[in-house]
This record gives structure tokens, C-alpha cells and sequence, in this order.
């Protein structure tokens, strides 16, 4: 992270680049999704980072699957903010195909760069994709792609130990 | 935009009267405290005026008064010190803390650890340790109880007379860290009943790096540092005399306007807190009545401690949080925990902090931009209310 670029805001964010912060102040895209056609439910509050992302599918011409509208909603610190804000920029008007390759490095690229301590905030917003899309092919009876079956598998064995571990403060 | 400070719990910053005090001391009367010419005697000269204005302020001797560097070398000195005094073979193995100490007690307490048994006190929901939950747990191997005088997050203020009492009449030593009330609630070891206590100058408008540790006449410490023998041999180093003589200046400045400026902090807290209050879904942490004059811990529920704080910083406004996020441990608070806030509970929450260059407009505005930022975070949030 430069450090010349983050004084030019002259906040505390210098922990943050200044694209972080821009989004983070005015996120884009945020709010539900009506009958959405896909929901990717990722995180859990006990941690303080959830992140719920709504997608509608339609075909183009070439009759493959697009993201046409793309919404978040997230509880979360700056960076789970921003992440959010940015996949939503980087996946609207892609195809399915596409949207799926996009990684957590590209998520951090877009933002300048993040703090390796908020890194899982990347991953949170990938795998809100990932689970985004998976439920669109299952709600739409599609065959689910062996590469995104064993993606999802993986976020949700994650989110399993996870619930685990808070188990005993949740009581 | 004018910025607006409210994290003087964090630090303050050194006040001009304090600064004009230090000014010789870098330049002109900068000899060592241990050397026998007159720069030496000088210096010296200061740092005997200074031990006697700190002494003051708590009602102890001059000579119970230990120069350190910070607050958290004063309460190693403390626990270590005791700890390490014990003569070998002995029993004495047991030491009693609150459960919501600042982090420098509690990784103290963690490193003895390895040789001593360590109990936690638990606390009520306004963040109140019993004093009787202190008297049964101490046991005839217990050396020492360290109980804090206010909390540095949610500012609640502790019964130290009654648990001192206790601890008294069951011989067992008691340390207080005062670090967030000297200068801001009167303190009296003697009517305190406390042994040893810890104080800061930052936090009282003096500068960084000095601290004091008030040991009681005739309690015997081991030192951390070894060397030249400074500080009647518990604290070697070269004496950091314009910090020192900044303290003392900021203790006096403490001690003469305490009275009206607890009245005036009272005021300014009540309507922040008056005003907070009214937001939906928003509480307040620790207690109503035993709090420091300063402190304001809000938790809202469905807000991110870390995002509130930047939208805060955002609009000029300097707060803190005791959030996960902010202090990059991605852990929830333990003292909220404590109180028995839920993980998800403590994530959301704020310390304003007042201090003596707080004017009303600031509260105002805090007041003014807190309710929409708020919204914004739970509009943002998938658990809208």
C-alpha cells in the first residue's frame, strides 16, 4: 500500500487505499434484489462480517447466462464493505462463465490493495458469488458444474467449522 | 473541516501550560539527576519537586512514588516485582485480577502464568466487580489482587476502598491501575486501603512516556531493569526528567481544576448519552451512575464497530471502538464480553472519550451526524431494523 496516496484523504483509513475508502464511503450497488434469481448468503456475525449478495440472470443474444443485475447487503468493517461494493462493479453485465473466474486477487487489485489482515474479506466476497450462482442453478434446476459443486462444498465445510468454533459464544 | 477529538481515553494531548513547564528541561537544565554538579542537582531538584506534586495528588510520600516510562511498565513492575519477590520455596502462588483489566495486566497476569495460578473475577453487566466475590476467592496462597480503578473502555469506576479493604485485613497486597482516573476522580491511597497503584502521565495531558507506580512504605519489589539504581533501585535508567516534570505540571493542572471540570464532563457526557439513547436499537455499556466523567460506551445493534468508526472519521469525528476491527484483532471486545454482551453485540460498539478541550458545538455535532451514520451502516446491512 503506498503510503503517499492514503494521506491524501487525511482520515485514519490510512490503513486503507483511497479506492477502498471512495468505495467504502459510496458503495455502489447496494440493497436487495426482488425475486432474485440467485442468493449467496457468506459469513457469520459472530465473526462481524456477513455478506449477502442477490443476482438476476437473463440470456444474451448468444443464448449464454449474464449477470444483469447484481445487489449486496452487508454487515461488516470497511474492507468486508468495499470488497462487497467492488464484485458487485467487476461481475455486472458478465456471463456466468466469466463471473465464476474472477478470485480474490482480483478483488484486492481493484481496491489498490487491502490490509493482509482483511484479505478474508476478498475471499468472503468471491465465495458470495460463488454461492450466489450456485443457488441460481439449483433454483433454475440447471446441472451444477462439477468445478462450482466443489467450490461450494469448500465454503460451506469452512462455514461449518466456523459455526463450530462460535458455538460456545453463541451461548 | 474542523476535526473533533474524542478518544482521550486513548491519549490527550499535552496541554500548553504543561509544555511551557518541560521547555527548559531539554536544552537548558538537561544534566542527570545522578550527577553531583549543579546541572546534575538541578535536574535532581526537579524530579523531587515532581515526586512531591504526584505524591499529592494521591495523598501518599514522596518516596512511595516510582518514576516509570509508561503505565504498562508500572503494572509489570507491580505483578512482576511482587512476583518475583517471593522467597524461593514459598507457597505464595496465587494472584486475583479483574476480568476486564487493560491488555497490559492481563498478558502480565497470562506470563506469570507459567509459575502462578491466576483467577479472573467476573463482573455485572455495568462492568462491577463484588468485592465479596474478591474476599472468597483469595486463599492463603494468594499474593496479590489488582483490581482497576476505572475502565479504560466502558469507564466504569470500582469499589477499590471496600476491595482494599478486604485485602487488607486478609494481608494479601492490593494494586489499582488508576491510569484512567488520576486527574479525573479524586484518589486517596491511604482512605483507597490500596498498595500499589498505577498512573499515566499521557492521559492527563502530560506527555508520552512517563508513569508512576505508588508502592506502599515498606513493600519490597523486585526491579525489572537493573543498573544504576534510579528510583531508589526499583526503576535503573537515566531519569526522563522533562517528561516527569510534564506530569507533575499536568498532575497540578488535574488537582486544581478536577472538581469543576468532572462537573462540566458530567454535563457534556449526560447529553451525548441523553441524545445517543434515542437512536433505535442502541444501548448503553457499563454503568449509569459509577463512571468516569469522560467516558460514553454506546453498542447499536446490526452496526460494525470499525465501519462506524471511519464514517465517524469520515465527517472529522475522532472516536474509538472496542470492536474487533479497529485494534486488528479480529476478536470481539472481552471486556464487553464480559458484561455479558453476545460476540455478534460487541462488535457494534462506540467510546467517545471527553476531554478538557471539548466544547458543547463538538458534542452537538456528534449528536447531529451519529443517527444518519447509522442508519447508513444498518441500510448497507442485511439485518435492517
Amino acid at each position: 500500500m503506498a503510503k503517499k496516496n492514503t494521506k491524501k484523504i487525511n482520515t485514519c483509513a490510512g490503513l486503507y487505499t483511497p479506492k477502498v475508502m471512495e468505495t467504502f464511503k459510496n458503495p455502489h450497488n447496494y440493497g436487495k434484489i426482488k425475486n432474485a434469481d440467485g442468493i449467496g448468503k457468506v459469513g457469520n456475525i459472530v465473526c462481524g462480517d456477513v455478506m449477502w449478495l442477490y443476482i438476476k440472470v437473463v440470456q444474451n443474444k448468444k443464448k449464454e447466462d449474464f449477470i444483469k443485475d447484481i445487489k449486496f447487503e452487508t454487515f461488516g468493517c470497511v474492507a468486508a464493505i468495499s470488497t462487497s461494493s467492488i464484485i458487485t462493479d467487476l461481475v455486472k453485465g458478465k456471463t456466468i462463465k466469466e463471473a465464476l473466474k474472477i478470485t480474490k486477487d482480483n478483488v484486492i487489485e481493484s481496491l489498490g490493495g487491502l490490509p493482509k489482515i482483511k484479505y478474508h474479506c476478498s475471499v468472503l466476497a468471491v465465495d458470495a458469488l460463488v454461492e450466489a450462482v450456485y443457488d441460481y442453478f439449483l433454483k433454475s434446476k440447471k446441472e451444477i458444474p462439477a468445478g462450482l459443486e466443489k467450490k461450494h462444498e469448500i465454503i460451506k465445510k469452512s462455514k461449518d467449522i466456523i459455526e463450530k468454533r462460535y458455538e460456545k459464544w453463541e451461548k | 473541516m474542523k476535526k473533533i477529538y474524542l478518544d482521550y481515553a486513548a491519549t490527550t494531548p499535552v496541554d500548553k501550560r504543561v509544555l511551557k513547564e518541560m521547555q527548559p528541561y531539554f536544552s537548558e537544565k538537561f544534566g542527570n539527576t545522578m550527577s553531583l554538579h549543579s546541572f546534575g542537582q538541578e535536574a535532581k531538584f526537579a524530579l523531587d519537586q515532581s515526586r512531591q506534586v504526584l505524591a499529592d495528588l494521591i495523598n501518599a510520600n514522596p518516596n512511595e512514588i516510582i518514576f516509570t516510562g509508561s503505565a504498562t511498565e508500572s503494572n509489570n513492575l507491580a505483578f512482576k516485582g511482587l512476583a518475583f519477590n517471593m522467597p524461593k520455596g514459598s507457597r505464595a502462588r496465587h494472584i486475583i485480577i479483574s476480568s476486564i483489566e487493560h491488555a497490559c495486566i492481563m498478558e502480565t497476569a497470562k506470563w506469570l502464568s507459567r509459575g502462578f495460578r491466576v483467577t479472573k473475577i467476573p463482573v455485572d453487566k455495568y462492568g462491577m466487580v463484588n468485592p465479596k466475590d474478591v474476599e472468597r476467592e483469595i486463599r492463603p496462597d494468594t499474593i496479590l489482587v489488582s483490581v482497576m480503578h476505572a475502565s479504560n473502555e466502558i469507564g466504569t469506576i470500582q469499589n477499590i476502598t471496600e476491595i482494599g479493604k478486604i485485602c487488607r485485613e486478609k494481608k494479601v497486597y492490593f494494586h489499582t491501575d488508576a491510569s484512567q482516573s488520576l486527574g479525573k476522580i479524586p484518589i486517596d491511597v491511604k482512605k483507597m486501603n490500596v498498595d500499589l497503584l498505577t498512573a499515566s502521565s499521557h492521559k492527563i495531558y502530560g506527555p508520552k512516556g512517563a508513569g508512576l507506580l505508588y508502592v506502599r512504605e515498606g513493600i519490597k519489589l523486585v526491579p525489572l531493569l537493573h543498573g544504576g539504581g534510579q528510583e531508589n533501585g526499583l526503576r535503573s535508567s537515566t531519569v526522563n526528567v522533562p517528561a516527569i516534570v510534564g506530569f507533575a505540571k499536568a498532575a497540578e493542572i488535574c488537582k486544581k481544576e478536577m472538581a469543576a471540570e468532572g462537573k462540566r464532563l458530567i454535563k457534556l457526557r449526560d447529553k451525548l448519552i441523553r441524545s445517543v439513547l434515542k437512536i433505535s436499537n442502541s444501548h448503553l455499556n457499563g454503568h449509569s451512575k459509577n463512571r468516569l466523567p469522560n467516558n460514553a460506551n454506546f453498542w447499536f445493534e446490526f452496526v460494525e464497530g470499525e465501519s462506524l468508526i471511519m464514517r465517524l472519521d469520515l465527517e472529522g469525528i475522532a472516536c474509538s471502538t472496542g470492536s474487533a476491527c479497529s485494534s486488528f484483532k479480529l476478536e470481539p471486545s472481552y471486556v464487553l464480553m464480559a458484561l455479558g454482551l453476545k460476540p455478534q453485540e460487541s462488535h457494534g460498539s462506540l467510546r467517545v472519550s471527553l476531554g478538557r478541550f471539548t466544547t458543547e458545538k463538538e458534542i452537538d455535532q456528534l449528536i447531529k451526524v451519529l443517527p444518519g451514520i447509522v442508519k447508513k451502516i444498518r441500510d448497507i446491512s442485511p439485518y435492517k431494523k
